[in-house]
């Protein structure tokens, strides 16, 4: 299982990363979204898939009896997950803001602030 | 029980939320901003004073152990950092009186930028690499706004490679953080670090040591991934050129130097060559890009790329007076890259422009203002008895004495270069006539028609006298320096501090 969910990690890197390397600004938006899950299922696969029980301790107990899963992944991830929201929510009013006052969407357009 | 270390955090946050409901009044917002400022340097002060004296401050959220808690740490250099933060945090809020435009002001300038320093100084304190990870990004989103308020079409062109660039770098720096826990199973700084040494297998913590190193290098704006910097930080308003420019790539050094004298030090040889090498590039292209830039502040955005370069060559060098010289290059860097933003901002609001050639015959009208940019633009060079001369000069010193003889003679090459570009400007803004093209020049000529016109002097004056201090009284900020520098080369004093008696 773990191999399987490493091969669809690689995969949504690599996706992510074909789609930033498009011209169009609306694929690089997706990219980006892409990208943040595929980082937020990394961290989900990395940290162990055990299957456990939930880390609750029973009460007087000073430890959780068996094998229990790891919750701060979780945590983690449901951070991670608000946070790439709300940029995500920045970016796709970005770039429309960017597509009225520029006029394209196409990136190689976008030469005016390089030199 | 110690409040000065969250308070600095705490400060900014409750400005932030304290201006937000007095959207509709914006003269209580910009009393609320310097108020915030000057509350925020004195705690940034008062951190400084109780890290100089215990060497540690530490506080653990909700009184949970340290290893299972989120921990706020503070080092002198983290206090270092915070005081800077405020210096910089009050000079920009009070310049911003003048040069803000009105319409950036009732959409949110205020709020936005007590966010933004709110997440510099919880990057700075945090002693949790996931924590960072979520300061990075308040810091981020509220940077994200700040560029884009205007909405002309060089901000929209310029956000947009800001914007991905630096989500790039947080997916990285998440994926790095998600790899680490997997490894050693713990998100505290001070615990990875000193399991990182039992990770049976060390290759990987250097591959996850370089994911770390890719994510601060696109932050810090290091070569070859410093590209968003120079096309983003010359398009927003000028206060916010200047608040970037002095405190958001430093964040970017100051996690660099945190994780690589703390946590990634296992393999010393081969990562710190590769940021040797990463801070040479970065100076040289950088400099090299500003020799051929004509616009004002392109010109300053390239010299901070090739600044960082000093910064992480005083890292890469790794013995202690190379992180004497890194630290103290950031005190200074901060302080004179927001002074030359804030002068390419008062000869903008003279002349209307920031093209070196639309800009002319500054000195004879404004000498005052033309002291004003020598005094950072020579530091910046490197001239004695600035500032900048003793930092170049500790760091080259210690480049010599690890007998690294070419990046010695790029550092010197460099500061020689970076006097070019600080010529240039001199001699087209301040030294040659006004050009026969330009002729609203009525503003530079006779008197400035400015109600707040001292908003733009006292922050300009008060942070070229930081510099002077700092070059003519440098004693006790060397002194400061050193105290970091030697609680940076003992990762141990870091690790007893945070988790104290829990040690196994």
């Amino acid at each position: 299982m773990e191999s399987l969910m490493a091969y669809v990690v690689g995969i949504m890197f690599t996706a992510a990363f074909y789609m930033m390397l498009r011209r169009s600004i609306v694929k690089l938006v997706i990219g980006l979204m892409i990208l943040s899950n595929a980082a937020n299922l990394l961290i989900f696969v990395v940290s162990g898939m055990t299957r456990g029980a939930p880390p609750l301790i029973p009460e007087g107990a000073s430890g959780p009896a068996g094998i229990v899963a790891d919750p701060l992944p979780q945590a983690l991830i449901l951070t991670a997950i608000v946070i790439a929201f709300g940029v995500l929510a920045f970016a796709v009013v970005l770039i429309r803001r960017a597509y009225e006052v520029v006029g394209t969407d196409d990136l190689d357009q976008m030469k005016d602030t390089d030199t | 029980m110690s409040p000065e270390l969250i308070l600095p955090v705490l400060i900014p946050l409750t400005a932030g939320a304290l201006s937000l409901s007095l959207w509709r009044s914006v003269r209580y917002q910009r009393i609320l901003a310097v108020l915030a400022n000057i509350l925020l340097l004195w705690s940034g002060i008062w951190l400084l004073m109780s890290t100089t004296e215990h060497g540690f401050v530490t506080m653990q959220m909700g009184s949970w152990p340290a290893p299972f808690s989120i921990v706020f740490v503070a080092d002198v250099l983290a206090a270092i950092m915070i005081v800077l933060t405020g210096i910089i945090g009050l000079a920009i809020a009070i310049y911003s009186l003048a040069s803000t435009p009105r319409g950036h002001e009732k959409f949110g300038y205020y709020p936005l930028m007590h966010l933004l320093l709110a997440g510099v100084a919880g990057s700075f304190l945090t002693g949790d690499i996931f924590n960072l990870f979520v300061w990075f990004e308040v810091m981020l989103l509220a940077s994200f706004a700040l560029l884009t308020l205007g909405g002309e079409r060089a901000q929209m062109e310029g956000a947009i490679k800001y914007v991905t660039l630096n989500l790039f770098s947080s997916a990285i720096f998440l994926s790095a953080v998600g790899l680490l826990y997997g490894m050693v199973g713990t998100l505290n700084m001070a615990d990875i670090a000193q399991k990182v040494s039992q990770v049976e297998d060390p290759g990987m913590i250097t591959v996850v040591a370089m994911m770390f190193m890719v994510s601060f290098g696109i932050k810090a704006a290091a070569f070859p991934l410093f590209f968003w910097l120079p096309a983003s930080y010359h398009t927003p308003q000028v206060a916010v050129s200047a608040l970037f420019a002095g405190l958001l790539t430093k964040v970017g050094v100051y996690a660099l130097f945190r994780m690589f004298t703390l946590i990634f030090t296992q393999d010393v040889d081969y990562t710190h060559n590769i940021l040797l090498w990463a801070a040479t590039l970065t100076m040289l292209t950088g400099v090299l890009g500003a020799a051929a830039q004509f616009e004002f502040r392109r010109i300053l955005s390239f010299h901070i790329v090739s600044q960082i370069g000093y910064m992480m060559l005083g890292l890469a060098l790794y013995t202690p007076l190379a992180i004497i010289g890194g630290v103290f290059y950031i005190m200074h860097h901060i302080i004179v890259k927001t002074n030359l933003f804030l002068v390419s901002g008062f000869t903008y609001r003279l002349l209307g422009s920031y093209e070196l050639k639309n800009l002319g015959g500054v000195y004879k009208y404004r000498p005052l203002l033309a002291v004003l940019f020598l005094i950072p633009a020579l530091s910046l060079a490197g001239i004695p008895p600035l500032s900048g001369f003793f930092a170049k000069f500790v760091i080259i010193r210690a480049a010599l004495e690890a007998e690294a003889y070419l990046v010695t003679f790029v550092a010197l090459l460099v500061g020689l270069l970076t006097l070019y570009s600080m010529i240039k400007i001199w001699a087209e803004v301040f030294w040659k006539k006004i050009p026969d093209h330009v002729h609203n020049t009525e503003e530079l000529k006779g008197k400035l028609n400015e109600k707040h016109a001292w908003a733009y002097y006292v922050p300009m004056v008060s942070l070229a006298i930081c510099t002077l201090i700092i070059g003519l009284y440098g004693q006790p900020i060397y002194e400061l320096a050193e105290m970091s520098a030697k609680q940076l080369m003992n990762p141990q004093l870091y690790i007893e501090a945070v988790l104290g008696g829990n040690q196994p």
